[in-house]
């Protein structure tokens, strides 16, 4: 049995304009000590998944499938079990680090408070914990950190507080997503190494969540190209990046700016924006901005296809797919 | 957090300053002779001429500013044209009686304001949520003296709960005198209650959103929790700011409502003294209230700090 087993997992938010499907029939599994990339641009449906597993979609949300962690449907769950589970089995670093703290608290009551609840902890041995976990995420001179407000801490000290306290209570998966989107460049290295270091010495499983191929390709065991609330391409990190498949894979690696190309060469893009969620192709939902679709990818969902042990792709055109160039494909 | 206090002391000086200077200049505009409206219209010219000499009022302005604010300063507000006594004892008696009667209306209102705004925000968009919202509406838009004429009839003639008005007077017990207050503080509380409940509904929704709340519950907070823990304190600052502004607008309602209920308080003797054209007392105790209005609002400058530590960093 999977640590982590989602089993078509779809979200669907209710807006004005009608329902939104934003995650579309998501499964995928995750094992103990393993690290699975989520990798896909902005409105995929990366951190709606996110949001789903830990139980805190916005109120006006559905959701269908399964989230089992070891074999427990957390969406059978109701709020005081969930509560229960947050922060101890599953834990989230967020994207905002500046905005993630609450301003009026002081550092060390923010860790403290998950130690209290999850771990009964008395006041003074989750002091002591605190001070050990700041020094631990490479906060110097935890002592006085420990009184500071989030204000007096940079944006990436802010980070390392939130790692702290998605690691206090030791979590069978920590869930982290775009972790670094806010940090500036020469912290966001530092900041997944840290995760990194954390994630296998402790023995944890990682969802890492990003827009940033670069990031996912150093960092995890396995891949999950999301597109359009759904996954598009699944496998492991090396064999997709050994051979990139589904045209939407190929254009996203296309579209990483590399050092090296010629001066005066335009960044390739992907033509066309993400789709609105709420008018989706009843096809493959990657129809609209795809070089290879044809009249069938408009109406019918693409099969997934185990191309080879444990990669699958969604897509009708795979031969295709798999013959053409990146370069052909998006220039 | 020392520096925060002195520059709050140095604004209030100079507000008061800039209210002092206000208050005198609309009394000199103010059209109506002291003098005139003591002797009555029949006097004779001589009459008027010499009175105005005897209350002073033939210096020049400057002059006379000028002995009214060192006479504050020691101590000295001078004596009541209309009724020849020290406008201090005037003042002293309305004082005690104005001041818990704000006290009481404000505590009432930020008690309203906290169970209804908190219980709406909590059943967001649902029945209650709406009742309470309408209800409070309807808190807003009722005229305070209307109000407290209804309250009169409910609770004084139809259930003789409470009386009609009038006040006894502190030596005649504390719970007679709080009897007497109860009703004008509640046609007091209900307009800023109302308003502070929707402040209080609409920013602890807006708190709810912000990115720490998630945090708080990605914790395993319930939602209970992260309500008193994350939310409150951060909802509590709007909330402040507008109890603040509302207190000005209750000691000016405070004119009205202890007219209406017969109360002696610093309303009343504000409007008798205008009437009176008693222009020593309307500046005196125009100039308490506006210490009063921005006393509190001092008060509330300082507790910002208290709630919000990054005020204190940055010393604004």
């Amino acid at each position: 049995m999977s640590l982590l087993n989602i089993n078509n997992l779809s979200v669907i938010l209710e807006t004005n304009k009608g329902p939104a499907r934003a995650v579309r029939n998501l499964s995928f599994r995750l094992e103990k000590g393993e690290t699975l990339g989520i990798v896909g641009e902005s409105g995929c449906g990366k951190s709606m998944a996110a949001l789903a597993l830990m139980g805190l979609l916005p109120e006006r949300s559905k959701t269908e499938g399964q989230i089992k962690l070891d074999g427990q449907n957390l969406l059978e769950k109701d709020d005081q079990e969930m509560c229960q589970i947050r922060g101890n089995r599953l834990a989230m670093i967020f994207q905002e680090p500046m905005t993630s703290l609450n301003p009026v608290h002081t550092v060390g009551n923010q860790i403290m408070e998950p130690l209290r609840l999850h771990r009964n902890m008395s006041e003074s041995d989750a002091k002591v914990e605190t001070l050990r976990l700041l020094d631990r995420v490479g906060i110097p001179n935890p002592q006085a950190r420990f009184d500071n407000y989030p204000h007096q801490l940079s944006g990436g000290q802010r980070q390392r507080v939130m790692i702290a306290i998605a690691l206090s209570c030791q979590p069978d998966v920590l869930i982290a997503d775009e972790p670094t989107t806010a940090l500036d460049v020469t912290i966001q290295d530092q900041i997944l190494d840290l995760i990194q270091t954390l994630v296998r010495e402790e023995g944890m499983s990682l969802i890492l969540i990003s827009h940033d191929l670069g990031v996912i390709s150093e960092n995890t065991d396995n891949i999950l190209v999301m597109y359009g609330g759904a996954a598009v391409e699944t496998g492991k990190t090396e064999q997709i990046f050994d051979e990139l498949i589904h045209p939407y894979t190929q254009g996203l690696f296309a579209a990483m700016p590399k050092l090296g190309r010629a001066k005066n060469r335009r960044l390739v893009t992907i033509p066309g924006t993400v789709p609105d969620l709420i008018s989706m192709p009843m096809g493959c939902t990657f129809t609209d901005r795809c070089p290879l679709a044809t009249e069938v990818c408009q109406n019918t969902p693409p099969p997934v296809v185990e191309v080879k042990s444990k990669h699958f792709v969604a897509c009708h055109h795979l031969d295709e797919a798999r013959d053409r160039k990146t370069e052909e494909l998006f220039s | 957090m020392s520096v925060f206090i002195a520059k709050r002391v140095l604004t209030l000086i100079a507000t008061l300053i800039g209210a002092s200077i206000v208050i005198f200049l609309v009394m000199e505009i103010l059209p109506g002779d002291p003098a005139l409206v003591i002797l009555g219209v029949d006097a004779s010219d001589e009459a008027v001429l010499a009175l105005t000499k005897e209350l002073g009022l033939d210096r020049p302005p400057l002059l006379r500013y000028w002995g009214w604010i060192t006479g504050i300063l020691q101590g000295e507000l001078g004596n009541s044209y209309a009724y020849k006594v020290p406008v201090w004892e005037l003042v002293e008696g309305a004082l005690l009686i104005t001041i818990p009667l704000a006290v009481m209306s404000i505590f009432l209102s930020i008690i309203f304001a906290l169970v209804v705004g908190l219980y709406a925000a909590a059943n967001h968009n649902k029945a209650g949520d709406i009742t309470l919202m309408g209800i409070s509406q309807l808190g807003i838009s009722i005229p305070n003296f209307w109000l407290a004429i209804l309250l009169i009839m409910l609770f004084a003639i139809e259930l003789r709960w409470l009386p009609a008005g009038g006040f006894p007077g502190w030596k005649d017990g504390i719970w007679v005198c709080l009897k007497a207050l109860l009703l004008p503080s509640l046609a007091l509380a209900t307009v800023v209650g109302a308003i502070l409940a929707r402040i209080t509904r609409s920013s602890v929704l807006e708190v709810f959103r912000e990115d720490y709340v998630r945090t708080a519950r990605a914790k395993g907070l319930s939602q209970r929790a992260t309500l008193w823990r994350h939310v409150l304190r951060n909802a509590l600052i709007p909330v402040l700011t507008v109890t603040g502004i509302q207190f000005a607008a209750l000691l000016t309602g405070t004119v009205v409502v202890e007219n209406v209920f017969h109360i002696p308080g610093l309303g009343s003797l504000v409007l008798k003294a205008i009437n009176n054209r008693d222009t020593i007392v309307v500046e005196n105790v125009v100039l308490l209230l506006a210490t009063m209005i921005i006393v509190v609002n001092f008060a509330v400058d300082i507790l910002y700090a208290v709630i919000d530590p990054r005020l204190k960093a940055h010393d604004i």
